[in-house]
């Protein structure tokens, strides 16, 4: 059989996988009965409605015709590894990662990372204008977050301020 | 006069110094992402909901709420100038509003749509504080039975009314209802779904889930595009003032507008979007006086009616949140958020319980609105210098302020691990073609809806048959039903389906 909308297809798998695992997940916990609800009790019913959705929408998926396959495309690797990636360089310099021994590196070395890494996400990539970039980001950040709404984030690496 | 001495204790508020900063504050933030394509409200509002912490819940509800009203203003400034819609309700804007432009009369565009939504924003505000004392009565007469009925009619409300795919939107709901129910359980201490991940027996942050789908899903979507030309107007804009012949085709089409956004922006799932794409509708239908311009090339009506429309369901969107607790669409569900996080319970209680804040709030938008039209009508080369800015130069910015702003949260890393979860997961939403924003309406809902059942069903011992025994409840539910009947029938579905197309 052929999938005559690509998007709706992989969207009800999604469903029904999420809304499957859930179900299944619930019968972990005591279900109870409707005058008692048990902590399994709504996950289970939702989970199970919404499984039951993602395979209708599997089912229209294969039935119902559309103009252009409503096909997904390919997945923009480049932007989203980078932006994630940026993100979660951000995090590590930000708060440390005991688990490899890496001490915190505050914020403002955390800020340089993810904007160099994030731009590496564009389609033109100066160095020099992402550096002039990161800089003001940095200064901004300092003044609005650390010293106009006083956030308690860590600012320099540790090994500086100690 | 209650409503003139409950304005006045709000106007109180409003008009001391802090609450004016902060209102500037919101107005001039919301414009700015209103301006600038590829942001939009709900991301803007989650990144800033952590900084919001140390203000006075009062300030800081001010503050969220001019960067939603606010945003319906900038979003046009972009919408007629460049043809891009720099927030979604301003998709129909570039119609005719970019037409205008390029015929060298992006002035009288943009000051029909500022002007027109200022006066929607005030009609809006008076509708917001004569109606919501008195659904606050009614909504004193509900149990958990009603209640439940009342977010099936919401959540039904919320996707009958969006675009695309019907089931897809309800499957999106109840996505974000189990999403909702991640954490401890509160009648059973036990730690649902959390994996013995700690952080996670609190439950996902929904700061974490808005900023994840709604600010790196859009930018990764966004960055996916090839960049296009952009071809701004900026030198061209003089002689902001519309002709006497303007005023005279605008003038109705601003009433009709305001009159339709503020009955749409009451509904469940209502709110700008829908507002702005009906208003145009109904513009389309209404005869043409002799000499106009056609729709889509250049025609005043356009411009105003959208715009006034979803000014005023931005505006009256907030009823349903203070009067009943129940968010009618994604911001108002980041409103309800804000309100958690400052320990005030959203519902009929506030009125009573923070007569300071429902009153100051309300007293805000207006003032808030006359700062909007001086941002945006005098000083609107400041926001086109904006529009100059590249777009590689901002996503960087975005993606930091979504990153401190996960991360403050807390002062936790494990958000920042969450939200690149969900940027994915964002993403994948985008490539699937499925709507992000009935899940996180579900999962803000979910917790209370969950909390609802279990105590009518308990008071009922077990018969479900208590949702259409109760009169309030049956009627509700029956409300919710015909919705969906309406919108499958297939002349309808039809329509519908083209409504949202016209682009």
């Amino acid at each position: 059989m052929l999938i005559k909308s690509q998007a709706d297809f992989y969207s009800g798998v999604m469903f029904t996988a999420v809304g499957g695992a859930f179900a299944i997940g619930a019968t972990t916990y005591n279900i109870g009965d409707g005058a008692r609800m048990g902590p399994g009790y709504f996950p289970l019913m939702l989970g199970i409605l919404l499984a039951i959705m993602g395979i209708v929408i599997m089912f229209q998926a294969l039935v119902v015709e559309t103009v252009d396959g409503d096909k997904i495309g390919k997945w923009a690797w480049r932007p989203l590894a980078f932006v994630l990636g940026a993100n979660l360089a951000f995090g590590v310099l930000l708060g440390g990662l005991p688990s490899i021994g890496l001490p915190a590196m505050g914020m403002i070395l955390a800020i340089y990372a993810l904007t160099i890494i994030s731009s590496l996400a564009g389609h033109h990539f100066k160095l020099r204008d992402v550096l002039i970039l990161s800089t003001i980001l940095a200064a901004g950040s300092y003044v609005a977050f650390i010293w106009a709404l006083k956030l308690q984030i860590q600012v320099w690496p540790t090994f500086i301020s100690g | 006069m209650d409503l003139i001495h409950n304005l006045s204790i709000g106007f109180g508020v409003a008009f001391t110094f802090t609450n004016l900063l902060y209102c500037l504050v919101g107005c001039i933030l919301g414009t700015l992402i209103g301006v600038l394509p590829g942001i939009g409200p709900v991301a803007t509002i989650a990144m800033l909901l952590p900084a919001t912490y140390a203000l006075p819940p009062v300030s800081a509800l001010i503050m969220l709420a001019g960067i939603y009203y606010g945003a319906q203003y900038g979003g046009s400034t972009t919408a007629i100038l460049v043809n891009l819609p720099g927030e979604s309700s301003s998709v129909v804007t570039c119609i005719d509003g970019y037409q205008m432009a390029r015929q060298g009369r992006a002035g009288p565009a943009l000051a029909a749509a500022g002007l027109g939504s200022f006066f929607a924003g005030c009609v809006g505000t008076l509708i917001l504080a004569a109606f919501a004392p008195p659904l606050t009565e009614l909504a004193f007469k509900f149990g958990p039975a009603e209640y439940f009925s009342l977010m099936i009619l919401g959540l039904i409300g919320a996707v009958v009314l969006a675009s695309g795919s019907l089931l897809k939107a309800v499957a999106m709901i109840v996505l974000g209802l189990l999403l909702g129910i991640v954490g401890t359980d509160v009648n059973s201490g036990v730690a649902r779904f959390s994996f013995d991940i700690p952080e996670l027996t609190d439950g996902i942050g929904f700061v974490v889930i808005a900023m994840g789908v709604f600010g790196y899903g859009e930018i990764i979507g966004n960055l996916s595009q090839p960049d296009d030309e952009r071809e701004v107007f900026t030198s061209k804009v003089k002689g902001l003032f519309p002709t006497k012949e303007d005023f005279k085709r605008m003038a109705p089409a601003v009433l009709r507008g305001t009159a339709l956004g503020s009955a749409l922006g009451i509904l469940p799932g209502g709110g700008a979007l829908l507002a702005a794409f009906a208003a145009y509708a109904l513009e389309k239908k209404i005869k043409m006086r002799p000499g106009e311009i056609a729709f889509g090339k250049g025609n005043i009506r356009g411009v105003a009616s959208p715009e006034s429309a979803n000014n005023a369901g931005a505006q009256t969107s907030f009823i349903p949140l203070l009067t009943l607790g129940i968010p009618p669409n994604a911001v108002m569900a980041l409103m309800v958020g804000a309100m958690t996080i400052h320990n005030i319970q959203p519902g009929p209680q506030v009125m009573t319980s923070n007569p300071e804040l429902f009153w100051g709030l309300i007293a805000s938008m207006w003032i808030g609105n006359a700062m909007l039209i001086i941002l945006n009508l005098p000083l609107i080369g400041m926001w086109i210098k904006l529009l100059t800015v590249p777009y590689k130069f901002l996503f960087p910015a975005i993606v930091l302020f979504c990153a401190i702003g996960v991360y403050s949260t807390n002062n936790n890393t494990f958000d920042v691990w969450m939200v690149a979860i969900f940027g994915f997961v964002g993403y994948a939403f985008l490539k699937l073609r499925t709507e992000p924003a009935p899940l996180l309406l579900g999962f803000i809902l979910g917790p209370m809806m969950e909390e609802n059942l279990r105590r009518a069903l308990l008071l009922s011992r077990g018969t479900w048959s208590v949702f259409i025994t109760r009169p309030l409840s049956a009627g509700l539910l029956v409300a919710a039903a015909l919705l969906l009947g309406i919108v499958l029938l297939p002349s309808i579905k039809a329509k519908r389906e083209e409504a949202f197309v016209e682009e």
